[in-house]
């Protein structure tokens, strides 16, 4: 394990040590639900090196095309790393990244997985998920800011020259040249982020107390309470699936002819604290064929009582701006 | 924070039925501007007649408060001085900066008195003046070519 400033770091420690081997030809293969994050270091390592950036694209409903990968060949014997999301931040999705994992090794290719928002919501277990590299943050798991884990594979960790350079990360520095210390250690120049550590340990600590089964099982609940009271409203369109199954507690919708920022600021004016924007995953909502969304995101203090407060937010939102829902 | 306050009945009416709103010719110059933090969009063209400015035309995705003030600003400044549109713009941006606290004068700001009460709201300031900054920078590469 591997202490970042956060998982955007984690990522592009990635990026960096496993694509410095990249050359013209090799490919790299993301998805179009990435957050920004598993995108940009990415697309910088490959015009860096010449190789070519693919992604997978999604279905309608919001999963991972996966006919249509298999169909254009998207991992191949040139693919050399694969990195997804395993929930997405905006649609909820779970994606099968154990499938993935295995499609990738069979070509050769390392898989690294994006976890931010999937270990804080329920078990993850490195040892069968199939992933070389996983990467998550703190501050979406009841933690600090400032920090982020990059687990990796020891015997691939080994092999991967360093990232950042400074102190903590050496064995023997010379004028002409220096040698590295083993991992995790090569991987974290500088003096770590010590608080931070320590607050993430205790977030872990508190999380396991409480269960990670029963946050997952309330989490389970709370989607399907969700997404029926959302799905019910007239002139509200859910992103990704509709139905609790496969998909994370974080739900993004739309109003009709409401933008997403006047959205958050009436429901914020009424108590109810949601996020509108592209939630950085622009190329997402333009797959989609909307600028922007509204999403609600439940964790293990969510209630059914709050759910049922956006819900009614939500209407009085609608009725504010289109007066035609006000007509009886 | 009342809400009416930022939403007025005459930001929501231009919202709902924005004024000279699309795409004309002819036009001198054309502008693209967003605001990245949101990704409000606005295509903006002008066409100028001397130190007249003869049209403003345009196209965008945007909230209520930056499609509101679009149309209110097109209504300000459609056949009117370049001078005159230009004085209207310094005017506007000190009264959002305001936090509140100018009162702007009717017979000059006309619908646009209603942003006022937007200036009270710091994080929706930006799209209040996305129109008019795209407006700035179109009517001076205009002035430019005439020139």
């Amino acid at each position: 394990m591997v202490f970042t400033k956060n998982a955007s770091e984690a990522l592009n420690l990635a990026a960096n040590t496993l694509g410095a081997a990249l050359k013209p030809g090799d490919e790299v293969v993301i998805s179009v639900m990435e957050h920004h994050s598993n995108i940009v270091p990415w697309q910088l390592v490959c015009q860096r090196t010449g190789a070519t950036l693919r992604w997978f694209d999604i279905t309608d409903e919001g999963r991972l095309d996966l006919e249509a990968a298999e169909r254009d060949h998207l991992i191949n014997e040139r693919t050399k790393i694969v990195s997804l999301t395993s929930v997405s931040n905006v649609l909820g999705t779970h994606n099968p990244v154990t499938d993935i994992a295995r499609q990738a090794h069979a070509v050769g290719a390392r898989m690294v997985v994006d976890a931010s928002q999937s270990v804080p919501h329920r078990i993850t277990d490195v040892s069968t998920l199939g992933a070389d590299m996983v990467c998550f943050t703190g501050h979406k798991m009841c933690g600090p800011t400032g920090i982020g884990v990059l687990w990796g594979r020891h015997d691939l960790l080994e092999t991967l020259p360093p990232f950042l350079g400074g102190g903590e990360m050496i064995e023997i520095v010379e004028m002409a040249a220096s040698t590295f210390a083993p991992p995790p250690y090569r991987f974290e120049a500088g003096t770590p982020p010590i608080a931070q550590a320590a607050g993430l340990g205790a977030a872990v600590d508190y999380l396991n107390g409480i269960g990670m089964d029963a946050i997952s099982a309330h989490e389970q609940y709370l989607t399907a309470h969700a997404l029926d009271k959302l799905t019910s409203i007239e002139g509200l369109r859910v992103l990704g699936p509709t139905e609790a199954v496969d998909r994370g507690s974080a739900i993004s919708f739309n109003l009709a002819d409401v933008h997403p920022h006047d959205v958050m600021q009436v429901l914020d004016s009424r108590g109810v604290a949601i996020r509108g924007g592209h939630h950085c995953a622009r190329p997402l909502h333009r797959r989609l064929g909307v600028q922007s969304s509204t999403r609600a995101s439940s964790y293990l203090y969510t209630t059914t009582s709050e759910i049922d407060a956006l819900a009614d937010a939500l209407v009085f939102t609608r009725n504010y701006f289109a007066p035609k829902f006000n007509q009886g | 924070m009342n809400i009416d306050e930022l939403y007025q009945t005459i930001i929501l009416d231009h919202y709902r039925e924005k004024h000279h709103a699309g795409l004309r010719d002819p036009y001198d110059v054309q502008v693209h501007h967003v605001n990245p933090s949101c990704g409000d969009e606005l295509t903006l063209r002008v066409d100028l007649d001397g130190s007249a400015i003869r049209d403003v035309s345009y196209e965008g995705v945007g909230c209520s408060i930056s499609q509101a003030s679009t149309s209110v600003m097109t209504d300000l400044v459609i056949g009117q001085g370049v001078e005159h549109a230009m004085g209207l713009y310094d005017d506007f941006l000190e009264m959002m900066q305001s936090k509140g606290e100018i009162a702007p004068d009717e017979d000059r700001f006309e619908d646009a008195i209603a942003f006022a009460g937007v200036s009270k709201f710091p994080a929706r300031v930006k799209c209040a003046l996305l129109s008019w900054s795209a407006l700035r920078d179109a009517v001076g590469q205009a002035s430019d070519k005439e020139s």
